[in-house]
């Protein structure tokens, strides 16, 4: 009569990684393994000036005194950094002016991924600055925004364009010897997106950027940086999916956001890395170093994430409040499903007076993966009447999960407010019946309990990415759909 | 309609229904009365479907089809909606939300496409002042933090929305004031029909007089114990279950 509930479950969370797929696009890499000559290879590939090799440089000799951290609730077969091929970008030919130019194969890959370049993209309101490994290939509606003085391009290209800035701000938030994974990045990034928003602009439309791995043995290291002047706006939103590949990939982005007094800088992403098989073979390594810093007073920086890809998640996007009375916030889903491990969080330092804060993050475990939240909250000293509120739900699916919550709250002062609220839940029986007598099948039943439990991060998404966003969390724990 | 013989049902190894037999016939309204405990709300969830009962004997056909070979969701489809007794809560999910949800799977069941939005939206509209509920039900998350008598209502209003063929209400009138109770049993008046019928479990003779049964059912220790025309119903409230109790004792 009636399936084996343990059995639907088993069925709707194995489905097969939907954008596994490879093309087969000429590529020019670095020579395998990393040395001096090796970050000298990238520099020199991009043209670069150089403070920059001395920046990339420098952080290479920290990172070679230092150990990966083994504080997250990960595990993981050790990495051999010299097997990995640092730099790889399709074969330049000239710049792309228009569509036609550009590698018909590539164009496919984007078009698998239901990415259009297209001038459709004018009526969503959506420019794409699209990364394949790492080269940007083409920018759209750069001419658009240049006319409001918004800088929005690949990271190499505002190197050469832009140097100051970037010399400016670059490693301003994450230092290249913050981390294990940040130092690395800092010596061989290869590409990522610029931004900056001036003094008192509204940007007009939502900047969107796909990043994507696609060659074989290639780590990834992109590297953003996001700067929004004195009063001014910009929503942002980066998304990924990657082809199945059998070895594991590394890939360690470092992002950086600065907003200046009066200004807000809202970052979204969506995070699809190829998550491996059902027994745990293969998958992304996403390392990631994210923080905003609040420079100016009255300043916000809000991160919204997705997680539902890679084998392993590592990430803990994070604020500091330097600014009084500026405000940064945390929205998180993390989907793991399978042999998946998430260890994510956020980490809200608060420096300034009245500043606040706040913490929402949803875990949702199945199969038999591991899904921890990771966070700290820190009032300082001066950080006077500052808020933070934090909350952190974890939803079971299955009984071989297993969900975790490592809190960390410092307060150094006594007029701020730190509240942390945690649950754990399943789906329930009932639940299920209830939704079943309605007619709707068991598969679509926790489709939607699942997205109603994310509600209130998935709202946060701009429009056009919570619709993705929410297919996109059926389609990590379902089987039929697609 | 619905054809129910000899049902026999136990729960960890106890017997709850012993020899079920009931008939229900296109546009009838049939109440099923009896004291707490005596089985009458594992009727109604063995006919929706719910898989905690061992069914050791009898058979149970809708519209001729053997229900018990079904899914849950398949007898929904079928025609069979189910007024639950305490409604759950599904947080972060909109009655828009779930309502278009069951609609378009029952249809896709039938062979029908999806029902498009403006379509779907103007049914809301109407189902909604049809029952008088007010607007932002529909945006609210599913019976989270709704009150007694906005879940009966939630009920009855996913019940106008998914026009079932039988309706089994299982003590909706249990926590209701008079005046939830009196929109509730409207409510069902409206949506009564030559072609559907309704199966109202209830413990008191109160809903009764809203919803006027054409046959009242006794239903104590497993078994019917006694039928009748709606006046049995006022024979119960004026003489309680103690006198059922004597008379087949």
């Amino acid at each position: 009569m009636e399936k084996d509930p343990n059995n639907i479950l088993d069925e709707v969370t194995q489905g097969e990684y939907k954008y596994g797929f490879y093309s087969d696009i000429e590529m020019e890499t670095a020579p395998m393994g990393l040395s001096e000559d090796t970050i000298r290879y990238i520099s020199a590939k991009k043209n670069e000036p150089d403070w920059l090799l001395q920046y990339r440089l420098d952080a290479y000799q920290k990172w070679l005194s230092m150990t990966e951290p083994t504080w997250a609730h990960i595990h993981h077969p050790p990495i051999n950094y010299q097997e990995i091929i640092f730099y790889a970008a399709p074969k330049k030919k000239k710049e792309y002016s228009s569509i036609d130019e550009i590698d018909p194969e590539l164009i496919e890959t984007f078009n698998k991924l239901g990415i259009s370049l297209e001038e459709q993209k004018r009526l969503t309101g959506v420019a794409v600055d699209a990364v394949i490994d790492s080269v940007s290939v083409k920018t759209t509606f750069s001419e658009t925004l240049e006319k409001q003085g918004i800088i929005f391009c690949s990271f190499s290209e505002a190197v050469q364009k832009v140097p100051d800035l970037v010399k400016q701000y670059l490693g301003t938030v994450v230092p290249t010897h913050d981390n294990f994974y940040a130092a690395l990045n800092s010596a061989v990034f290869s590409d990522g997106s610029f931004c900056y928003i001036p003094k008192g602009v509204r940007c007009p439309i939502e900047l969107s950027t796909y990043f994507r791995i696609n060659a074989a043995n290639t780590g990834q290291f992109e590297r953003t940086l996001i700067i929004g002047d004195e009063g001014s706006y910009v929503s942002y939103m980066e998304g990924c999916t990657a082809p199945m590949r059998d070895e594991n990939q590394l890939h360690a982005a470092i992002v950086e956001i600065i907003a200046l007094k009066d200004a807000e800088v809202k970052y979204s992403t969506v995070q699809n890395w190829y998550p491996g098989n059902k027994k745990g073979e293969g998958g992304i390594y996403n390392f990631v170093t994210k923080r905003g810093i609040c420079k100016g007073n009255n300043s916000k920086i809000s991160w919204t994430q997705v997680e539902t890809g890679s084998a392993i998640t590592w990430k803990y996007p994070s604020v500091v409040l330097l600014g009084d009375n500026s405000v940064g916030e945390f929205y998180s889903v993390a989907v793991t499903n399978n042999y998946q491990q998430a260890d994510t969080g956020s980490k809200m330092i608060h420096l300034g007076r009245n500043t606040k804060s706040t913490i929402i993050s949803k875990g949702i475990s199945a199969g038999h993966s591991s899904n921890s939240y990771r966070g700290l909250v820190k009032m300082t000293k001066r950080a006077e009447n500052s808020r933070n509120f934090s909350q952190c739900d974890s939803l079971l699916l299955g009984d071989k999960c297993g969900a975790h919550t490592f809190p960390y709250i410092k307060t150094e002062n006594k007029t701020s407010i730190v509240e942390h609220e945690a649950t754990t839940s399943k789906i329930s029986d009932d639940q299920l019946f209830y939704c079943n007598q309605r007619g709707i099948s068991t598969e679509s039943a926790i489709g939607l309990i699942v997205n109603g439990y994310a509600r209130e991060v998935l709202k946060q998404l701009p429009m056009e990415f919570a619709v993705e966003a929410q297919k996109l969390l059926s389609i990590s724990l379902e089987g039929s759909v697609g | 309609m619905l054809s129910i013989k000899n049902l026999r049902v136990s729960i960890n190894g106890k017997e709850i229904l012993r020899g079920i037999n009931l008939e229900v016939r296109p546009g009838e309204v049939h109440a099923i009365m009896g004291p707490n405990g005596t089985g009458k709300s594992t009727l109604a969830s063995v006919i929706a479907g719910r898989d905690i009962y061992d069914i050791t004997e009898g058979e149970i056909l809708f519209k001729g089809k053997n229900l018990l070979d079904m899914a849950i969701e398949e007898r929904a489809s079928e025609g069979i909606f189910l007024g639950f007794q305490y409604p759950v809560e599904i947080p972060g999910v909109s009655i828009t939300n779930f309502m278009r949800t069951a609609v378009n799977e029952q249809r896709k069941y039938r062979g029908l496409d999806p029902m498009p939005a403006n379509e779907f939206l103007a049914k809301m509209e109407e189902k909604k002042q049809l029952l008088e509920i007010q607007a932002k039900l529909a945006n609210r998350s599913v019976n989270e933090g709704f009150s007694g008598g906005e879940k009966k209502k939630n009920e009855i209003f996913q019940m106008a929305m998914l026009e079932p063929s039988l309706a089994i209400l299982d003590e909706t009138d249990s926590g209701l004031d008079i005046d939830a109770l009196k929109i509730v049993a409207a409510g069902v008046n409206k949506l009564r029909k030559a072609d559907n019928a309704f199966l109202v479990i209830t413990h008191y003779q109160r809903l009764l007089e809203y919803i006027v049964p054409d046959i009242v059912h006794v239903l104590y220790d497993g078994r019917i114990v006694r039928s009748g025309g709606k006046e049995l119903a006022v024979e119960l409230e004026e003489k309680g279950y103690e006198w059922i109790k004597a008379e087949i004792a």
